[in-house]
């Protein structure tokens, strides 16, 4: 049989077609040795701080709420709280990592997502397949939300299973002071591991319009991350505090809100504006910039 | 389909690139259908850029494009699932096998059936040769394999088009046999073969129909042996002799001449003496010759008849 002979064909609809390239995206995302290293490097960062805690304080549970008062200025939220209960090291790994490295990763994959193709020439057999180029784009963008998602969950699973083999689990103490029973405790955990997940939508739009500036991966990867940094240190100068609000990772850590009883939304839907406003934005700009790019790699 | 019908047109097509490097200069292409149609000139002439432009990959500076009478970027939708290309060298990705490869790629074609996905795969893969490689990773095919498997997947479907871009470039002689014998055996289920090259055997050996490049400009098209016969045939005397013959040939206005040991060759006089006149005015001068003939014309020769310059100068 050779391809000229299929003549039952039919054009598949086109729902169902960009779905099927979302796919193949997919695969070709969460099938790389590069996804899996980054994913296990954020694996690895929960058990780190585990050990270290376990360690401290000897397994001791009183040694953990002992010292708490003192670690509460030098660690990550949440890490005096470990001692006495694994389940607070998924929201300690989630504090610890999403202000570097969570978002490092995702610079990573959304900067090389459209200059990665590029550089490898792939890009111009996609779009003489043809793709699309908004539908690329897309396909891209949401394969990129998939991998917010996929790293933020990674840490806290591995923080959860960690916690809960070195750690007692139990009912546990919110912010607020009140006690929420293990499974209530759970929920909030995916509901917090969902906070951080939706803070790093902006960030990757941020990311995907960088890859569409350069034909080179690692260029696109190194300018990403050198935005990242820049912002992590213009949000630690006070005398630019009339700009910080507008910084994408000014309401990062509202997540934490999702812990008190009943629970502060106010800053919670903050973040999410301003992560929506981030994707318009920069949505907008990449598709502006890729829409129209002449494409010689 | 009637021969009339263009593959591909351009009008006036003009790329000027940022910096102001003129790499396509209104260009006045037309490909008929159902031609192996050969795109030649040296690297450097505007050939990928103008196959870019062709492809919606790039945006024309000025003038229009037609691939299968539709306009060109905007029609892409319609027109590339109808195109086969091979463009500037095969890119897979290199950790994926070559039916994942396959898969990916047909997965971008909006218009392909995803039930016959797989079949199809295995067929184009079949076609090129690559069926029993089809699981191992692209980084490990030689760089034959991969420009197979490129052909491969400008087969995923039955196409009008097929624009393949250098696919011999850096093969071996024997890769390039095989590749010449496929591009020869697609041409003949009657699509329209566009093929761009630097090497004049090649196209000389596949294609029915030629355009030539030079610095961005079209310097002549028109079926390959309209373009051989532009160049003018040559004289060879084969003789012992080779110094008197050539000066004999000389006195009789043969021009051009280059003489080599026993081999004395020259542009035959103008006007339209018949040859044998010299033949015999060699012989009564008592040059022994062993040989005297006429030599066709190449491709190689109307080109530099054309453009005034050898072949392997890079604009």
């Amino acid at each position: 049989m050779s391809p000229g002979d299929i003549t039952t064909e039919r054009p598949p609809p086109r729902v169902a077609a960009t779905l099927g390239l979302l796919r193949s995206e997919l695969g070709l995302t969460f099938r790389r040795l590069r996804t899996f290293a980054l994913l296990g490097v954020l694996a690895a960062i929960p058990v780190l701080i585990g050990g270290v805690v376990r360690i401290e304080t000897g397994g001791d549970p009183s040694a953990g709420s002992g010292s708490g008062g003192g670690a509460d200025g030098g660690g990550p939220a949440f890490m005096a709280q470990i001692s006495n209960n694994g389940l607070f090291l998924v929201f300690t790994a989630l504090a610890a990592t999403l202000p570097f490295f969570l978002p490092l990763t995702v610079g990573v994959v959304a900067g090389d997502a459209i200059a990665g193709e590029a550089s490898a020439g792939t890009l111009r057999y996609l779009l003489v397949a043809p793709a699309g180029r908004t539908r690329l784009l897309l396909v891209k963008y949401a394969s990129t939300l998939a991998f917010c998602l996929a790293a933020t969950l990674t840490v806290a699973v591995s923080g959860l299973v960690t916690g809960a083999l070195l750690f007692p689990v139990g009912d546990l103490t919110t912010i607020s002071g009140t006690r929420i029973d293990y499974s209530e405790g759970l929920w909030r955990a995916l509901l917090i591991a969902l906070a951080v997940a939706l803070s790093l939508v902006g960030f990757a739009a941020l990311g995907l319009f960088v890859s569409t500036l350069t034909s080179s991966g690692i260029a696109a990867m190194a300018g990403t991350v050198g935005l990242l940094v820049t912002v992590q240190i213009l949000t630690t100068i006070p005398q630019l505090d009339a700009v910080h609000p507008y910084l994408f990772s000014h309401h990062w850590l509202s997540f934490a809100d999702l812990m008190r009883e009943p629970v502060l939304w106010e800053n919670l839907y903050a973040n999410l504006r301003l992560q929506g406003f981030y994707a318009l934005l920069f949505g907008s700009a990449a598709w502006a910039r890729f829409a129209g790019k002449d494409i010689s790699a | 389909m009637a021969d009339a019908f263009a593959a591909v047109e351009t009008r006036g097509l003009t790329k000027r690139f940022r910096g102001g490097q003129l790499a396509v200069d209104h260009l006045d292409l037309t490909v008929p259908a159902g031609t192996v149609f050969g795109f030649l000139g040296p690297n450097g002439s505007g050939k990928t850029t103008t196959i870019r432009m062709l492809m919606g990959l790039i945006e024309p500076t000025s003038g229009t494009a037609q691939v299968l009478g539709r306009r060109m970027p905007d029609a892409a939708r319609t027109v590339l699932p109808q195109v086969g290309a091979l463009i500037e060298g095969p890119a897979p990705y290199a950790f994926r096998s070559g039916r994942d490869n396959l898969l990916r790629y047909d997965a971008a074609d909006p218009t392909a059936d995803p039930r016959t996905r797989a079949a199809r795969v295995d067929a184009a893969l079949e076609r090129v040769g690559l069926g029993a490689a089809a699981g191992k990773k692209a980084k490990a095919y030689s760089l034959g394999m991969k420009q197979r498997l490129g052909l491969a997947a400008a087969l995923l479907r039955p196409r009008r088009l097929l624009v393949l871009d250098e696919p011999t470039n850096g093969l071996d002689p024997q890769g390039m046999r095989e590749i010449r014998a496929l591009i020869r055996e697609l041409a003949q289920d009657g699509r329209t073969v566009f093929l761009s090259s630097h090497l004049l055997d090649e196209i000389e050996q596949v294609c029915t129909h030629a355009a030539v490049m030079a610095r961005g400009r079209l310097v002549v098209q028109g079926p390959v042996a309209e373009l051989a016969a532009r160049a003018q045939d040559r004289i060879a005397v084969t003789t012992p002799d080779a110094g008197d013959a050539a000066r004999i040939l000389k006195e009789h206005g043969v021009t051009g001449l280059t003489v080599t040991e026993d081999r004395v060759t020259g542009e035959p006089p103008p006007g339209d003496r018949d040859p044998a006149e010299l033949n015999a005015a060699l012989v009564h001068a008592g040059v022994r010759v062993r040989a005297f003939g006429l030599e066709r014309g190449t491709l190689e020769d109307a080109f530099v008849a054309l453009t005034g310059e050898g072949f392997d100068v890079a604009g």
